[in-house]
């Protein structure tokens, strides 16, 4: 039974006629528990594929929860979020983690590698997990992301830009067809984070994912085809 | 300022509550199996010291006979010379359901006597005994209230009560004693008293067939029992060391996730030293009040152990040993010393890093996970270093604390050792694994050694105790019973009554057996220790079944012709007399040792000679037992019992006396299982305190995994995987380790500490079963977190990118 849900959802994710909107969210809700406001409240956005969206706002305004609900990491209390044609609302917990792993990558703030893969194991690491681990396109990305030289140093021993690039290799050596950012340069210095962000926008224009990225800056979301701004849980 | 670091610093443990309950658990439960050790320690030697103030006061001389008993005559003669002297006579006295000791003393004359008497224990209401009722027919019998309970029968003399004497001695006055040994006229030994009077005449002159023993060369109990408790002690000291690792793993990991408070209370102005003395103080009381919860987990723990104890000793040595335990302030002490003393050790080294590293220094990474190719490099030759001093000190200083120092280097050096060499198993994996998740399992198991080495320590000590201590009793059991089935090649064990009986017996049984052998023995010196000579006759019996370990040529024949002697392994060990060399077994009377036989169970040194020679120097040797072979020996002994009207216990088959010898033996390693079971436990609990400790520091390492597409259900399964694998690891090296402690114990301590070597034998289906046990141990201590894992809210996850925590 669990078996053929996934194929399904696999068909659906790798369907060749996939739908142009890539990421659609219809009248999305989300509260804290605890919590006397919807972080949330009534969001509606979609993403073409190929698209690049940036999304602002003040700290505190829910920018990373949009994110994280959109990347299939957590729940939401009502409306609908639609990937690549799969409704997350019917997916449980294994169904998320097959969207994750096959469709969405995601770059962070703080990094988060694997702490203990080597840089090269990390770069090749959700490529692998994908099934779509392309030798050549990654030895690619870890030339083009100045990487080369330190395939065999663990994530400790790389400065945050090294880390940052490792991250953002990662997130593109399996090829996702939507990218989430949450503030990917927000811990690096104002040169290395526009080399950085330089980088990851011609990756993604070169492997034609759409771009869902939260940002505190102008610079930055200037640069996207188009962005988003919220406030008090409300998209403006 | 005092209040506000200690509320900075103490801010710690109430926002991570369960390291506190593992920090005062781990500490407690150390504190509480060294306390119980030194519980069960310190009543034994209370118990003994009862006994060596009744059997030897004072550790004065002794006069005693070569031949045993010798006539009361050689009392009155040197009492009547001016020898200050008191007489002894002493036996085993079988009563319905007991065998006591029956100690009798001239009461006049015993220096003991009167501490004995006066402590007059729960009789303390009645008024002291009328020296006319304890000196004149009946008499009185003086025991303590459970052996009391044992002399009740109306052939004996009415008991008093008293707790100066220890379990399972009778005391009564000597002539009470002839009677009921049935020795008129004879003394077991001759206590020489202090302040002899001058110019007394020579010993050799009024009793030249007795011999002086000084007071050092006396065998008391607790020489006899010192090896036993040596080995508790080490136990102890194991499960103690295996506690601390627990302990220092949670201080450590306590210290590291207080970085922050560290830094910002120097960053504004608190100096290092205060913050120093904070931190000793906070370490303090974790060290008290888990030394309290210790020594209180001790006593129930020693309580429990107590009665195994006392049947290992009595099973080993005949030692008494009380079953009830008392509080005594010397291990309550000893437990609380241990309990601050091991947290100062286990954190001294943080407070001082915390002290001496600079601010900014501080706000490193978890620079104490990292377990760089240097440091494991330093560790590994760390462990070699130790390996070799441990083989150094046995060949240098040899002996019973050589034979310990062995012990500990090859301990502690394999526990230094284990992490560089999981870690090169755990790289080897990862570069076979060809998934991307197994290899991040191997890498990550990697990653997470220097968490996790001192729980792992623990385990690889634990089963190594296991296996090394299982191994060699249960290749001493497969000895033993070998051994039995050797020595007790009669069908039947008779006791008779006198030689009158025995000639009578003998005469009966000699047409309808096949054959019948007397059992005769006498009490000699033998290397300086009271021992016992056998005399047998010749027989295919010994000749095809005797145990030999060591032989000259044609042994046998050499005993019958009445010129060799056979020793035992411990008489072989502690004269270091081999096949060849004369053996003194009386004055003027010396043999060559033609053979050695083992003779486990028996602490005393003995030997074998033909009858025809004992008798000739002997010649009232008592003539009491016989061994017989018969085709049908059930019909034999119930034949037996209606021609003679015998008693039931007169006539013991050799099965039920093998099974009478394997229950003692059983019993006697009855504490060794339940100490191998609790350090095991104590292993189990180190994993599952280091999982949850780790807890914390965890879920950053899973998280990314979780976010790219592993299911927290996979992850918690992957989680429970990495333990159990570690353990297996950890439980295959535990092996060798396990086997080489074995030798040790059998080669080297077992030969010091009871004198026989015993041959060694493997068991790979215990292994399995300790493997196995490991393994689930393993599992259930890493289902706890997993379970946590599996059910961990998704948006706790998410905080870890949100870097909100």
């Amino acid at each position: 039974m669990a078996g053929a849900r996934r194929a399904t959802l696999r068909a659906q994710i790798n369907d060749p006629g996939r739908p142009a909107v890539l990421l659609t969210i219809d009248s999305l809700t989300k509260t804290y528990p605890g919590a006397p406001h919807p972080v949330l409240d009534g969001i509606d956005l979609a993403l073409d594929a190929g698209e690049t969206l940036a999304l602002t706002g003040e700290s505190g305004s829910g920018k990373s929860t949009l994110l994280h609900l959109a990347g299939a990491l957590d729940g939401f209390d009502g409306g609908e979020i639609t990937i690549a044609g799969t409704r997350l609302s019917g997916l449980d917990d294994r169904g998320r983690a097959h969207l994750r792993r096959d469709v969405v990558a995601l770059v962070f703030q703080q990094f988060n590698l694997m702490p203990a893969l080597t840089v090269d194991q990390n770069l090749a690491f959700h490529a692998r997990l994908a099934g779509r681990a392309d030798p050549g396109w990654i030895g690619t990305i870890r030339a083009r992301l100045g990487l080369d030289g330190l395939g065999g140093r663990h994530p400790e021993a790389l400065s945050g830009g090294q880390q940052q690039r490792v991250a953002i290799g990662r997130a593109l050596a399996m090829r996702p067809r939507l990218l989430l950012a949450d503030e990917p340069t927000g811990n690096l210095d104002e040169d290395t984070g526009a080399q950085v962000l330089d980088l990851m926008l011609a990756l993604v224009a070169e492997t034609g994912a759409a771009l869902f990225l939260v940002t505190h800056s102008d610079a930055i979301a200037r640069r996207l085809d188009r962005r988003v701004h919220l406030r008090a849980g409300r998209l403006s | 300022m005092i209040r506000a670091i200690a509320l900075a610093l103490l801010s710690h443990w109430r926002r991570h509550p369960g390291q506190a309950v593992t920090l005062l658990a781990g500490l407690a439960l150390a504190t509480a199996l060294w306390t119980a050790v030194q519980a069960i320690n310190a009543e034994a030697r209370a118990s003994y010291a009862e006994a060596n103030a009744l059997l030897a006061p004072d550790r004065l001389a002794t006069l005693t006979s070569p031949a045993g008993r010798f006539p009361r005559d050689r009392y009155v003669a040197l009492r009547r010379a001016g020898w200050q002297v008191s007489a002894v006579l002493e036996g085993r006295l079988d009563t319905a359901d007991r065998r006591v000791s029956l100690l009798g003393v001239d009461l006049l004359t015993y220096p003991a006597l009167p501490a004995t008497l006066e402590d007059a224990g729960p009789d303390m209401e009645a008024p002291p005994p009328d020296p006319a009722v304890v000196l004149l027919s009946p008499g009185r019998l003086f025991a303590d209230a459970d052996t009391a309970q044992a002399l009740q029968d109306p052939d004996l003399p009415p008991v008093r009560v008293t707790d100066g004497l220890p379990p399972g001695v009778v005391l009564t006055d000597i002539g009470t004693a002839e009677r009921l040994l049935h020795a008129p006229a004879a003394l077991s030994r001759l206590v020489v008293l202090p302040d002899q009077p001058m110019g007394l005449p020579s010993l050799s002159d009024i009793a030249p067939d007795l011999v002086l023993s000084p007071a050092d060369a006396a065998a008391d109990t607790g020489g006899l029992t010192r090896s036993f408790h040596l080995n508790l002690t080490a136990f102890g000291l194991l499960s103690f060391a295996v506690g601390l690792f627990i302990v220092h793993g949670t201080i450590g990991l306590a210290f590291e996730q207080r970085r922050g408070i560290v830094r910002t209370l120097r960053a504004l102005g608190v100096p290092s030293a205060g913050v120093a003395v904070a931190m000793l103080t906070e370490l303090l009381l974790a060290g008290l009040i888990a030394g309290l919860l210790g020594v209180a987990l001790g006593y129930v723990i020693a309580t429990a152990l107590l009665p195994g104890v006392a049947a290992t000793l009595g099973g080993l040595y005949g030692a008494q040993v009380s079953g009830s335990l008392a509080l005594r302030p010397a291990w309550i002490a000893a437990g609380l010393g241990m309990s601050v003393g091991g947290v100062l050790i286990a954190g001294a080294q943080m407070v001082w890093r915390t002290h001496a590293v600079p601010v900014l220094a501080l706000a490193g990474s978890e620079a104490w996970r990292r377990s760089g190719a240097r440091a494991l490099a330093v560790q590994s030759l760390a462990g070699c270093a130790l390996m070799l001093a441990g083989i150094l000190a046995l060949s240098l200083i040899g002996g019973l604390v050589g034979g310990f120092v062995l012990l500990g280097g090859l301990l502690l050096g394999a526990a230094l050792l284990l992490a560089p060499l999981l870690s090169v198993l755990l790289s080897t994996g990862e570069k076979l694994a060809g998934q991307p998740v197994a290899e991040w399992v191997w890498a990550d198991m990697r990653a997470q050694l220097p968490g996790l080495s001192m729980a792992l320590m623990a385990l690889l000590l634990a089963l190594a105790t296991n296996i090394g201590v299982g191994t060699m009793v249960s290749s001493f059991r497969l000895t033993f019973t070998d051994w039995l089935d050797h020595r007790l090649s009669a069908d039947l064990y008779i006791s008779t009554t006198g030689p009158a009986q025995s000639t009578a017996l003998r005469d009966w049984l000699t047409p309808r057996a096949d054959t019948v052998l007397p059992i005769r023995s006498a009490e000699v010196t033998l290397n300086g220790q009271p021992g016992r000579v056998y005399g047998i006759v010749d027989d295919a019996l010994y000749r095809d079944t005797w145990p030999l370990i060591g032989t000259a040529t044609d042994p046998w024949d050499q005993i019958a012709a009445g010129q060799g002697v056979l020793i035992n392994e411990q008489l072989h060990y502690g004269a270091g007399l081999d096949p060849g060399d004369p053996l003194q077994l009386m004055p003027g009377w010396s043999l060559l040792v033609v053979g050695i036989y083992a003779d486990y169970g028996n602490p005393a040194p003995q030997a074998i000679v033909a009858l025809d020679a004992l008798l000739a120097r002997v010649p009232d040797l008592p003539d009491r037992q016989l061994a017989v072979r018969a085709p049908d020996p059930g019909a034999l002994a119930a034949a037996l019992r209606d021609a003679f009207d015998l008693p039931a216990d007169a006539i013991l088959p050799q099965r039920e006396i093998k099974s009478a010898s394997m229950q003692v033996f059983d019993r006697t390693f009855l504490v060794t299982g339940a100490l191998n079971l609790l350090t095991l436990g104590v292993a189990g609990f180190a994993i599952l305190t280091s999982l949850l400790t780790l807890w914390t520091m965890r879920l950053p390492q899973l998280a990314p995994a979780w976010a790219l597409g592993l299911t927290r259900a996979h992850l918690a399964r992957l989680d429970i995987l990495r333990a159990v694998a570690l353990a297996a690891l950890t439980a295959v090296l535990a092996v060798p380790l396990g086997l080489v402690l074995a030798w040790v114990l059998l080669s080297v301590i077992n030969v010091e500490a009871f004198g026989w070597r015993l041959p060694m034998y493997v068991f790979p289906l215990d292994w399995l079963r300790l493997f196995a046990l490991a393994l689930l141990a393993a599992a259930l201590a890493a289902l706890i977190p997993a379970l946590r894992l599996r059910r961990l809210p998704p948006a706790e996850l998410v905080k870890i990118f949100a870097n909100v925590r």
